[in-house]
């Protein structure tokens, strides 16, 4: 292949790029601050906690994406093969545990800290456990915090679910961040970032739910972790993350008054032809390629629910800072992957309609328990209470052995021609899609 | 002028060509082995169904008279016969060539090069005259055998005679030779092939025994009695409609290429098209009622929903590994020394089936090996094989959302009698005995039929690939 030409780039995504080197740059330089450093996950991450220690937080998960895209992946998990771990163990566990044993060398070529805390923000998926035990092995010590988050089994949070994630907050979690950093709690400062965190959201909701016009001025998918999602997880709760998402909204509204379609790599999407629902994560090491064939069809994603792993805002959560620590635990009862699975075909199902999808697309993914279980039920059910189409594919996150690219382009082919088809025999024939 | 439209399906193993008029009737099918030049594969393929469909419009047009005289049908089904040896001759004397050539360049020793030319012309002279009588009276141009398989196959037969030190030059020889001779762009003319192809059926009628030997259908027998001391007069009725339809000029209106090399066919870029659609469209034409589709082919299966009117609504493939697909079933007939032909009959004669794993073909091999080992009948083993690839197309077919009537089978494997045992069996089995199993004659046919169709409809697609697409010179 040629080499990618260099992606054109809205003013969000430089101000982006700027925000994280800056924290990659700060972490490098975390002791020399002063600053201790959490290690956590990405669903239910407690940032606004976190930050109101003034603590860094590293999040392993976005290192090993981070990884993937930068070619770097496919040695990282070598070696932790090599250390033992199985072929079929999460790629971004493997890829994270070789990035450390490789000297734990950050995606701007900057080392990142060791841990002074290794804070288990989520339990609903049950590899995250694991990763930490690892952790804890390798940096022997330093002492791990975990929250139990119990799974919405029957669809809801209940009163005793939220006493139980505050009991640990209280009793677990809080306690050990004051003695890592030697502070106390601060609830009024942690109030104050949930202010913040509030805002961030409400404009988060409004650039999410633009992707509901025709064009949608967004790609909700691609785009969505590419620069729309990312700052949200380290920065939420900051000034800087809401002159951020004010940019971002103010970019998106200028779209959708010049009515031009989303920002691709390869500069503006020019007809929007096809727009999907995508479940599942997307493959990393070949992100661009694989972004490639949806743009150049002109499919755009105008909702994805890998996007709401970090939290599941469009249907009326925000972090309320007159009840932080209620409100914390529900946020991370709340994410996507912690729904059950009637939640999450409700939730798709929504989307296709209230999106307009011309069809609903699943890349699911090899080594991830959390997302491929439950998979097919949910395009079966989609299928039958939407009538959309429905595709399934099958990558891996950032193990590049597993991305077959003549496949997913076979498959993903026949099903925009498949998309295409209905359109035209179904007006031939008389029949409204 | 009539239109016609063509459809080509560049399959892994097999490539195929359907040509079909306005009312979407199959008039021509041509098929061949896929080799490493894609072009030359779509070629002879469309070529054939070109041929083809000439002598079905030669069959239409005589429809009145052939059912007031057999005796015409019999010829023109035989003349096609003879057709197809005379393309055949004429690729055997370039692959004859081809030998030399090889032959000349390689061995720089003259007295070893003389000897190995010698037992190439013994073994030529062997088996040439086998290959005509099986084209002649056996039908083996309908077989779907390719000149690849059937020279390979007495080639071998012939070496295998000789003695042991022969071997390697032999076989060096061949494989160096085969694939220039196979790949070779052969542009034959009809007019010229067919009149040569009706002096050798006079030979035939000529020396035609007292009783066929081959008396096996009371039709033929009939047939061949009204031919015999009346050739003369029926090939000189024919002759004459025989030559209007050599010389129809043959206008493919509109076509589409579809199956895995359809980005390498050398077709305008908006008519390629996946194969997924077109196999659901072709199963679809012929059987209305289809919902679920199953296609088997060399190196995928493929379990397809479609609505009524022949749209697909989802579908499954198999994904990283393509065991349990016709190339699964090529290997084991490898390592089992016996034609792929041969496997599913002899499948059919199992008494039980021993259980095998159908995650990996190579794995299936050694497998193989160990059960013939521990004594178990081949049949027996054979019956496990083939039962162990439907078990992996039911679980794809499940993962597509199951089987609803009416159920249709397509591909290339659906030629094989054990597999259509043991998909009947567990289609009943898992989804009841009211599902209707529909298997057609064109099975293998059903991606370029869809194809075809898609290009009478003249719908234009719009892929990636096509806009980018590499064009073969």
């Amino acid at each position: 292949m040629a080499d990618p030409k260099e992606a054109i780039k809205e003013k969000s995504m430089v101000i982006q790029k700027d925000m994280l080197a800056k924290q990659f740059h700060d972490l490098s330089k975390a002791k020399e601050l002063g600053k201790k450093v959490v290690y956590t996950f990405v669903p239910g991450n407690l940032t606004e906690l976190i930050l109101s220690f003034d603590m860094l937080p590293v999040y392993p998960e976005i290192n090993a994406l981070q990884s993937g895209m930068r070619k770097k992946s496919a040695a990282y998990i070598r070696e932790a093969e090599k250390m033992g771990h199985s072929e079929d163990v999460c790629t971004y566990v493997k890829c994270d545990i070789g990035m450390m044993l490789n000297g734990n060398i950050g995606p701007t070529g900057e080392q990142l800290p060791k841990p002074d805390l290794l804070l288990l923000s989520y339990t609903g998926c049950f590899t995250f456990l694991k990763w930490f035990e690892n952790l804890e092995r390798l940096y022997p010590g330093v002492p791990v915090a975990m929250l139990h988050t119990p799974y919405q089994e029957d669809g809801k949070i209940t009163k005793d679910q939220v006493d139980y994630m505050v009991k640990q907050l209280n009793e677990e979690v809080i306690p050990k961040m004051e003695k890592v950093t030697g502070k106390k709690f601060d609830s009024a400062k942690l109030s104050k970032l949930m202010e913040n965190s509030a805002k961030a959201e409400d404009l988060l909701v409004k650039i999410l739910e633009s992707a509901k016009r025709k064009p949608s001025p967004i790609d909700a998918y691609f785009a969505g972790v590419y620069y729309i999602g990312p700052i949200f997880t380290a920065f939420r709760g900051t000034d800087s993350a809401v002159e951020y998402y004010t940019e971002l909204w103010s970019e998106v509204q200028e779209r959708i008054k010049l009515g031009l379609g989303p920002v691709t790599p390869e500069g503006e999407l020019k007809e929007e032809k096809y727009r999907l629902v995508m479940e599942g994560p997307p493959n990393w090491t070949n992100f661009r390629e694989f972004w490639k064939i949806f743009y150049d069809m002109g499919a755009v994603i105008v909702a994805s629910t890998y996007t709401k792993v970090g939290g599941v805002y469009d249907t009326g959560f925000r972090h309320d800072p007159k009840n932080p620590l209620e409100s914390l635990s529900k946020y991370c009862m709340g994410v996507y992957t912690n729904l059950n699975l009637p939640q999450r075909v409700d939730l798709i199902e929504n989307y296709v309609k209230e999106y307009k999808a011309d069809g609903f697309l699943i890349n699911s993914i090899k080594s991830c328990n959390s997302f491929s279980a439950g998979q097919l039920m949910i395009m079966r059910q989609i299928e039958q209470r939407t009538g959309v189409p429905v595709g399934f594919i099958e990558s891996d996150l950032v193990d590049p052995r597993y991305f077959s690219y003549a496949n997913i382009k076979n498959r993903l082919e026949s099903y925009f021609q498949m998309l295409e088809q209905r359109k035209i025999i179904l007006k031939q024939e008389g029949v409204e899609a | 002028m009539n239109k016609y439209y063509l459809g080509v399906d560049l399959g892994s193993t097999t490539s195929k060509a359907v040509i079909i008029n306005e009312d979407d009737e199959i008039i021509g099918r041509g098929i061949t082995n896929t080799r490493s030049n894609y072009s030359v594969a779509a070629d002879i393929a469309r070529d054939e169904a070109i041929y083809n469909a000439r002598f079905s419009i030669l069959q239409k047009k005589m429809g009145e008279e052939m059912k007031a005289k057999p005796e015409y049908k019999r010829y023109i089904i035989d003349l096609e016969s003879v057709f197809q040896y005379e393309q055949f001759k004429v690729r055997l004397d370039k692959l004859g060539e081809e030998l030399v050539k090889t032959c000349n360049a390689f061995f720089k020793d003259e007295k070893k090069r003389d000897e190995i030319l010698g037992h190439l012309r013994s073994i030529r002279k062997v088996f040439k005259p086998v290959i005509k009588h099986d084209y002649l009276y056996n039908n083996l141009g309908s077989k779907n055998q390719f000149f690849r398989d059937i020279v390979s196959e007495k080639y071998n037969e012939e070496v295998n005679k000789l003695d042991m030190s022969l071997f390697e030059p032999l076989m060096t020889v061949w494989d160096k030779s085969i694939s220039p001779a196979e790949n070779e762009r052969v542009t034959f003319n009809f007019k010229e092939l067919v009149h040569k192809a009706m002096d050798e059926l006079r030979d035939k009628y000529k020396n035609l025994p007292e009783t066929s030997a081959d008396n096996k259908s009371v039709n033929f027998d009939a047939e061949m009695n009204l031919l015999k001391g009346n050739f003369d007069h029926v090939s000189e009725t024919l002759r004459q409609h025989i030559d209007e339809i050599a010389d129809i000029e043959f206008h493919i209106e509109n076509m589409t290429g579809t199956g895995y090399g359809r980005a390498l066919l050398p077709f305008p870029q908006d008519c390629i098209r996946s194969e997924i659609l077109c196999h659901a469209f072709g199963a679809h034409a012929i059987f209305p009622e289809t919902r679920t589709v199953l296609d088997i082919g060399g190196q995928d299966t493929k379990a397809i929903q479609v609505d009524k009117y022949g749209l697909v609504t989802s579908f499954q493939m198999n994904d990283r590994c393509a065991a349990g697909c016709g190339r699964y079933l090529g290997y084991i007939a490898d390592e089992m020394s016996i034609s792929l032909n041969e496997l599913g009959p002899m499948a059919m004669k199992a008494d039980k089936e021993v259980v095998i794993c159908s995650t990996c073909t190579v794995f299936a091999g050694a497998e193989l090996r160990e059960l013939t080992n521990l004594g178990e009948k081949r049949e027996d083993i054979l019956g496990g094989l083939h039962k162990a690839i439907i078990m992996r197309a039911m679980s794809l077919i499940a993962r597509s959302g199951g089987v609803f009537n009416e159920f249709t089978f397509t591909g290339g494997v659906a030629r094989n009698p054990a597999v259509i045992k043991y998909l009947t069996q567990l289609v009943k089995e898992n989804y009841g005995d009211s599902i209707k199993i529909n298997i057609h004659t064109d099975s293998i046919f059903m991606g370029a039929l869809g194809g075809a169709m898609f290009a009478r409809r003249n719908i234009q697609a719009e892929l990636p690939s096509a806009k980018k697409g590499k064009q073969v010179a």
